[in-house]
């Protein structure tokens, strides 16, 4: 167990400091920031609200996640296969299993300190007012986890692809389904042919009306298990794409 | 138990309705240097790949170290250090870094890393470029990053796919030493379709095309199999017209007696036979009858190119 986890964190140190050996973290870091802080005070109206609150600060996330998520997450499997070192990795004794999670990792710690560096946010809604620390502690933790269904999923797309570029649109795209998925746009597509289970269903699945709870501070099991099982099976499915599509 | 390293029995691969490896056996003793021989195209990268655990067979078993590769697929794979065609490494890594990852991964240990590091900064002579990005590298140093993290883990087997593609003269000729140097305690399989290759470093030369494994043998076994009869050349400096041409026919009693036009003034007398190979001091003999000026005299020599290139057409024709 030791070992197997030990050549997981191999990976993982690997791909983490990957980001930082390119200009892509910095880039990354900087355009995250900009637009939070920016959505922020100007759309969010952080000022003209007049509440010691972050809503304004997270409730952009799912749409900043849309984009920011696939730019992290393409290059994962589709460098790999493009330059040939899938083939290196997969000829090391590490299971794909192993591969596929230090990746993930790697990139979902990434975007942890991208969130922590939004720390100064959260110091001077504090030091303006008095928040409910508890809510702005859930909707970090949310939007962390919301992230990271983000990533399993665009990681587990970008194995279909050597091209980053279209992993990047695919997961987009797939992304932006899910985040509508409780709202008619998506179900009215669905609802005309699929029974209602279906329906229901892929209502559940929309990440905006979990992440909606989340930020009233409602953090209750089935987000949790709703988010957990999403990246779980992204991942599982990366799994199983990583060995049908290596040799490609 | 077998003291195979590498034994491979009935491979098959097949993609589509493609079919890229057709049974092929291949076993590799250690000490063994194998050439993996064939045209572009014909299943070489495919059953290398299928020995490193890249990609599963169609049917077929894989025995590394005497372990199955399909039952335990990473205890076999700690055994075989691998050279992917290209050489593909992380290019944003510094040489330093990507074979310390290779090392880790392969499970060496902080001491033992360290020196299998400085074993490889001198062994293939990386040590100016160390600290220096690969994607900044020639594709001679890319190739020796290869080789490196191939070698990291001092594996029991070899497999390296086309090592000295793109490579200048020397660094061919690096390279191949390279090879020769390590190969006393390992089982090597390179993949090449250069042939000189083959006859440089090579115990044993292994033939595939279209999938299908044509010929397994020593080199110089190959020679003497493939070619049945070996041909004697004696090259004079006289200028032979059709009379002289009859006399050394009638002279010479072997099989085959074929007289060429030199580039310079004078001819070749080409002798062979099906059945016994010529004997250089009975042919001398009789030209000699002939007053002939012999200015060299030897066999032909036949290369493994030749080879090659029999074994490879005899295949297309069928």
């Amino acid at each position: 167990m030791n070992d197997y986890l030990n050549k997981t964190y191999i990976i993982l140190d690997r791909e983490l400091k990957g980001y930082f050996r390119t200009p892509l973290a910095s880039i990354f870091l900087l355009v995250f920031l900009a637009l939070s802080s920016g959505m922020t005070f100007f759309l969010g109206r952080f000022f003209e609200r007049d509440q010691a609150d972050l809503t304004a600060f997270f409730s952009w996330h799912p749409w900043l996640f849309l984009v920011l998520m696939p730019a992290i997450g393409m290059r994962l499997w589709a460098e790999e296969r493009r330059s040939g070192t899938i083939e290196l990795l997969i000829t090391l004794p590490v299971t794909n299993t192993q591969l596929v999670v230090g990746k993930f990792l790697a990139s979902w710690i990434f975007t942890l300190i991208a969130l922590f560096l939004t720390m100064p946010i959260w110091i001077t809604v504090n030091y303006l007012g008095e928040p409910d620390n508890n809510v702005i502690l859930i909707s970090y933790v949310g939007s962390w986890l919301m992230a990271g269904a983000f990533l399993a999923l665009t990681s587990c797309l970008s194995a279909l692809t050597k091209n980053q570029v279209i992993a990047f649109i695919i997961s987009s795209i797939s992304g932006f389904v899910l985040i509508m998925a409780g709202f008619n746009l998506v179900l009215s597509a669905v609802r005309s042919w699929s029974p209602n289970w279906i329906t229901e269903t892929i209502s559940s699945m929309s990440f905006l009306s979990h992440f909606s709870r989340i930020q009233m501070g409602v953090f209750d099991l089935s987000t949790l298990v709703f988010f957990i099982s999403m990246i779980i099976l992204c991942l599982w499915i990366n799994v199983q794409l990583v060995q049908v599509k290596k040799a490609d | 138990m077998s003291d195979k390293l590498i034994n491979a029995t009935n491979l098959k691969k097949s993609f589509d309705q493609f079919i890229a490896v057709d049974n092929i056996d291949l076993s590799v003793s250690r000490g063994e240097v194998v050439g993996f021989l064939g045209p572009n195209g014909a299943g070489k990268s495919t059953t290398m790949k299928m020995l490193t655990g890249f990609l599963e067979p169609d049917n077929g078993e894989i025995f590394i170290n005497n372990i199955n590769l399909k039952s335990d697929p990473l205890k076999a794979k700690e055994y075989i250090g691998y050279l992917p065609e290209g050489a593909p490494s992380y290019s944003d890594m510094i040489v330093a870094d990507f074979l310390s990852f290779i090392g880790k991964i392969r499970g060496l240990n902080h001491n033992s890393l360290s020196n299998r590091l400085e074993e490889m900064a001198s062994q293939i002579n990386l040590k100016e470029m160390w600290n220096r990005p690969i994607e900044t590298l020639s594709k001679g140093f890319k190739r020796r990053v290869g080789i490196a993290q191939a070698l990291i883990h001092d594996p029991d087997i070899l497999i390296l796919d086309e090592p000295t593609d793109g490579l200048d003269p020397n660094q061919k000729h690096e390279m191949r030493n390279l090879i020769k140097r390590i190969s006393t305690n390992k089982a090597i399989v390179i993949s090449t379709h250069i042939l000189e290759e083959v006859e440089a470093v090579c115990s044993r030369a292994v033939i595939i095309a279209d999938g299908k494994l044509l010929a397994n043998d020593t080199p110089k076994n190959l020679e003497n199999k493939f070619l049945n009869k070996n041909t004697l050349s004696i090259k004079v400096s006289n200028k032979i017209n059709n009379v002289v041409s009859k006399d050394i026919k009638s002279l010479i009693k072997y099989d085959d007696v074929k007289i060429q036009k030199t580039e310079m003034s004078g001819h070749t007398i080409l002798v062979s036979d099906n059945k016994k190979v010529p004997n250089l001091n009975t042919v001398l003999k009789q030209i000699n009858k002939l007053k002939l000026d012999v200015i060299e005299a030897n066999f032909q020599k036949v290369n493994l190119e030749e080879i090659f290139r029999k074994i490879t057409s005899d295949n297309n024709s069928k």
